[in-house]
């Protein structure tokens, strides 16, 4: 078990290491220029000569990218994450208080989808060819079709033009200070980018659970407890839920990297200041900086989600838990 | 043997008479019915062989009947027809047991013997109203003397009808054993009581008190086999569908576990076991039912193997001449492959 | 004991009384059922060979007709600006007065074009990789896996907005962006698909035989992987056109002046407030037509193919 767990940590640390090096790579080969992109910023306007120099030498074309790669890195393993051109704040700053919003609504649609999905996927599974599956069958493969701020769009025009009832962008009222923000104006201004990214959620995980509840309806364990005289449901309950808890939770800490995906385009629509939006606005930017900073965050959510999911099958699967089904780690 | 009493032919009889006047002639639902009620009256005692079958020394019919019949039982699978063009190929019936009938008396064991994966396990599920979404089951079953449909089947699942499954994948593999065994099906009996006669049994069996806390993928192969026998026996049943039970385990852990279903059927109780090795079911078996090609071609007492004149099927001949101690031919190729023909149906 | 002719008579003896004859075949029509299936199954592969025709067909048809409709597109009528939806122009005109039929073709027809383009690209990659993990040996395979996670580890919009961005954005920053990150799903399927094959008792034959193994690739490999491949091509083509749109959208994509359903919708978000639903709604749902198209094409064409589900 903890040559399990120290495994799958070496894994994360290479991989968070490979991501950096792509990502460091790919934003400094860029031919936009960031001088040209924010003509008129502040931060660059404002800057000292030195300043300026400073930077022409971080970025600049002058050393050798590997020799950035390991600057940028160190540094950024002291908190240093470099100075955001478009915020005119250090990287860090950016993120962490963009970080929060963008976790709030992610940690919201993670939750809603996640259970939203599981039941409907069983209550699918356990009616296999029913009328009950096919509308959750159709249902889930037309979302798989819908693109996320295209339903983003369509929630604003009915919910916020319409029907009046949410906010038209920004997660806080205009004019109000960040710290007169009460609870109920921030979920307010949740609510909508939460549901969107909630019902696109659904479908994965939905589609998944159904596959998962008719292997196990058809497995030989539930087949005995059948024929021991327990009911489909019952059998479900009793043994079901156990064996399907385990992919489902797998399958939805691998999808965060969708949900993350997802929360860039819906913070878009939304003027929703989290972390995407921040992404986005960098990338436009040529905000090479934050970009990056925000990437490799991104990539640690990911991973992290992951190296959760294979501890989560350590911890409940009693095979892993005894040492002796390491094969199952890839399942 | 028992005897009818008088009293119980004539209830039969009026049964019959009154099936007769209810139904429409022509009816062939009700001519079926009719033809069932008057085959459960047919006087068991009568004939030495009777129902297609010959009786072993132990073989009784409690109260008159059958304790398990089961009669013309045909499974089928509708698929595309291979052989044509593909767009072309039309789908249609393909029967993978057809008019099996068998049954299975008080106090005995009867074997049905036939190749791996030729349908056995269907008839299993068919007895036990297990059935395949896509799967189309006709027949008629007898338990005790009643006749059943699917739900009556279902309902007799537990409660009266057990199975032993064929290996340990038959437990979840996230639930310890000990739980499993008292299951959950019998909300009717209290979680201490069948604790405690989940207890009784373990002790019966030689399984520790410390088994009941191990995950099925701990148990070693003959523990994985008295637990699953353990969970049919939870429940008190009248008869057991063994399927395949012995494969997997050594000589020794083979012999013990037919002598706990020799005991079994020594108190009072039927076993169905479905098996390949016709040497073990002679070994354990009063009757032996031989399958093949998806129906029961000959069911016969185990004595009668002793000489291949008793037997009245040509394939069962065959078998008797493949037994080790006679010529050993092995039936020819073209027979074995013809059995294993059906088993490529959409539940393989 | 009984004795054979006991048995024979009986068994005669039986037949002929107490029960009705045998019929043979009692599936198709017999009074006591306990089973039968929910509904009787219908021969469908007529039907899905039909459903992918009629989806190849509506693509090809909606390309021609956005190529054609290019340039009328771009004509602006500052008489028609802001029309809701009507018989002249069912999706509406903007405030260009452009027609939004003729604006969502043009983009749909390059949509199409983008997912041809990184379709094939990524199956290609797909189709290289699965082979090298499959049939390259330990080591290579353990590489493969790697990329296959890291690839996996950004999330895919991120990755695309970085892509675009290391190559200046427009219509190269978007292809490429698209074109060279879809693999990993397909060469996981492949590789299966080649270990299977490379494992299976005929590629042993061949083996044994002495046929060389780039014969074995061609001969026996390449026809057993290649419905799965075309399968994985097809529904390739659904994730990269919605990646496009999507980084279109966010401004990492495709210029303004191209005609492009995330352009389209992108703009249309200026205006929605002002309540001009058609401009989001319905090159939306054109959108989402032609990916339902390709999937019911690769769905299709997988149904025909696969072993698993030809009896359906």
């Amino acid at each position: 078990m903890p040559r399990f767990i120290l495994r799958n940590i070496v894994k994360f640390a290479l991989l968070m290491i490979a991501v950096s090096m792509a990502t460091f790579v790919l934003v400094s080969i860029s031919p936009i220029d960031p001088v040209q992109a924010n003509v008129g910023q502040a931060a660059l306007i404002n800057m000292s000569e030195a300043k300026r120099a400073q930077l022409a030498e971080y970025w600049g074309v002058n050393t050798p990218l590997w020799e950035r790669y390991v600057n940028w890195i160190t540094a950024a393993f002291q908190g240093d994450l470099g100075t955001s051109l478009r915020y005119n704040a250090p990287v860090a700053d950016v993120i962490a208080t963009r970080a929060l919003n963008s976790l709030a609504l992610m940690a919201t649609a993670w939750v809603v989808s996640g259970v939203l999905g599981f039941a409907l996927g069983i209550l699918a599974g356990a009616n296999r060819g029913r009328l009950v599956d096919r509308i959750v069958k159709g249902y889930c493969f037309l979302l798989a079709s819908v693109p996320t701020f295209w339903l983003g769009l369509v929630f604003l025009i009915v919910f916020s033009v319409w029907l009046g009832w949410f906010p038209f962008g920004f997660s806080v009222p205009i004019g109000v200070a960040a710290a007169d923000v009460t609870l109920a104006d921030a979920l307010h201004h949740l609510a909508l980018p939460a549901l969107t990214l909630s019902v696109v959620g659904v479908a994965n995980i939905a589609l998944h659970t159904r596959e998962k509840t008719i292997d196990v309806l058809e497995s030989d364990y539930v087949r005995f407890a059948c024929a021991r005289g327990l009911s489909t449901w019952g059998a479900l309950r009793h043994h079901g839920l156990r064996n399907l808890a385990l992919p489902a939770l797998t399958l939805q800490f691998a999808s965060i990297s969708e949900i993350f995906g997802g929360s860039v385009l819906v913070e878009q629509v939304f003027s929703y200041p989290g972390l995407g939006q921040a992404a986005v606005t960098a990338g436009l930017g040529g905000d090479v900086a934050l970009l990056a900073g925000i990437a490799v965050l991104s990539a640690a959510f990911v991973f992290g989600g992951n190296l959760i999911a294979n501890m989560l099958y350590g911890v409940v699967d009693p095979r892993i838990r005894r040492g002796e089904g390491e094969a199952r780690t890839h399942a | 043997m028992e005897r009818l009493t008088e009293k119980e032919v004539n209830g039969l009889r009026e049964r019959v008479q009154g099936e007769t006047l209810r139904g429409v002639p022509g009816d062939r639902q009700a001519d079926e019915r009719r033809a069932a009620l008057r085959h459960e009256a047919l006087r068991h005692e009568d004939a030495q062989a009777h129902h297609h079958h010959t009786h072993a020394p132990v073989s009784r019919h409690e109260h008159g009947h059958h304790l398990l019949q089961v009669e013309d039982l045909s499974v089928g699978f509708r698929m595309y027809q291979e052989d044509e063009p593909f767009f072309r190929a039309k789908q249609r019936m393909v029967p993978v047991i057809e008019n099996l009938s068998i049954s299975v008396h008080v106090g005995e064991i009867v074997a049905v013997v036939g190749a791996s994966g030729s349908g056995k396990t269907l008839l299993a599920d068919a007895i036990l109203g297990l059935y395949e979404p896509n799967a189309t089951v006709c027949g008629r079953i007898w338990y005790d003397g009643e006749p059943q449909d699917a739900a009556s089947l279902a309902g007799l699942r537990g409660r009266g009808i057990s199975l032993v499954p064929q290996s340990v994948n038959n437990l979840d593999p996230l639930m310890k054993v000990g739980r499993q065994v008292e299951g959950f099906a019998r909300t009717d009996v209290p979680l201490a009581t069948r604790r405690t006669r989940r207890r009784e049994l373990f002790a019966r069996y030689g399984l520790g008190e410390d088994a009941a806390g191990l995950y099925p993928h701990q148990l070693s192969g003959g523990m994985a086999r008295r637990v699953l026998l353990c969970c049919a026996l939870m429940d008190d049943p009248r008869v057991i569908i063994a399927d395949e039970p012995t494969p997997g385990l050594d000589l020794p852990l083979a012999l013990a576990a037919l002598a706990d279903f020799r005991s079994f059927a020594d108190e009072g109780n039927g076993v169905l076991l479905i098996t390949h090795d016709i040497e073990l079911a002679l070994g354990v078996a009063d009757r032996v039912a031989v399958f093949r090609d998806g129906t029961v071609v000959e069911e016969t007492a185990v004595a009668n193997f002793a000489s291949p004149d008793t037997l009245a099927h040509p394939f069962s001949r065959e078998l008797w001449h493949a037994l080790p101690e006679h010529d050993f031919v092995v039936p020819s190729a073209s027979q074995l492959a013809g059995q294993g023909d059906e088993e490529g149906g959409p539940h393989a | 004991m009984p004795s054979l002719d006991a048995v024979k008579r009986s068994v005669r003896e039986h037949a002929s009384g107490a029960l009705p004859p045998r019929v043979p075949s009692l599936l198709d029509d017999c009074a006591n059922v306990l089973h039968r299936p929910r509904k009787a199954r219908v021969g469908n592969r007529k039907l899905t060979l039909a459903a992918m025709v009629f989806a190849v067909a509506a693509l090809a048809a909606v390309v021609v007709a956005g190529v054609l409709a290019t340039d009328a597109a771009t004509a602006t009528d500052f008489a028609q600006k802001n029309l809701a939806p009507s018989p002249a122009h069912p999706f509406g005109t903007d405030w260009m007065g452009r027609d939004m039929l003729l604006r969502t073709l043009a983009g749909l027809s390059t949509s199409v074009l983008v997912g041809l383009l990184a379709a094939t690209v990524s199956s290609v990659i797909a189709l290289v990789m699965g082979a090298v993990a499959a049939l390259g040996g330990k080591k290579a395979d353990a590489v493969v896996t790697w990329l296959i996670d890291l690839m996996m580890g950004i999330p895919h919009i991120v990755l695309l907005i970085l892509i675009s961005f290391a190559l200046g954005k427009g219509f190269w920053g978007v292809a490429i962006g698209v074109a060279v990150t879809h693999w990993p799903s397909l060469t996981r399927v492949l590789r299966a698909e080649i270990l299977q094959c490379k494992q299976s008792a005929f590629v042993a034959v061949a083996r044994k035989l002495g046929q060389s193994p780039a014969r074995i690739a061609t001969r026996h490999m390449l026809p057993y992987v290649l419905p799965q491949f075309l399968v994985g091509l097809i529904l390739l083509f659904p994730h990269a056109i919605l990646h496009e749109a999507a980084v279109t959208f966010l401004g990492f994509g495709l210029p303004p002046e191209q005609p492009a359903i995330g352009v389209i919708l992108s703009e249309s978000m200026g205006y929605l407030s002002a309540g001009m639903w058609w401009l989001a709604v319905f090159p939306g749902l054109a959108l989402i037509a032609t990916v339902l198209l390709f999937d019911l094409a690769g769905s299709s064409l997988r149904k025909l193919v696969d072993p698993h589900s030809a009896q359906e």
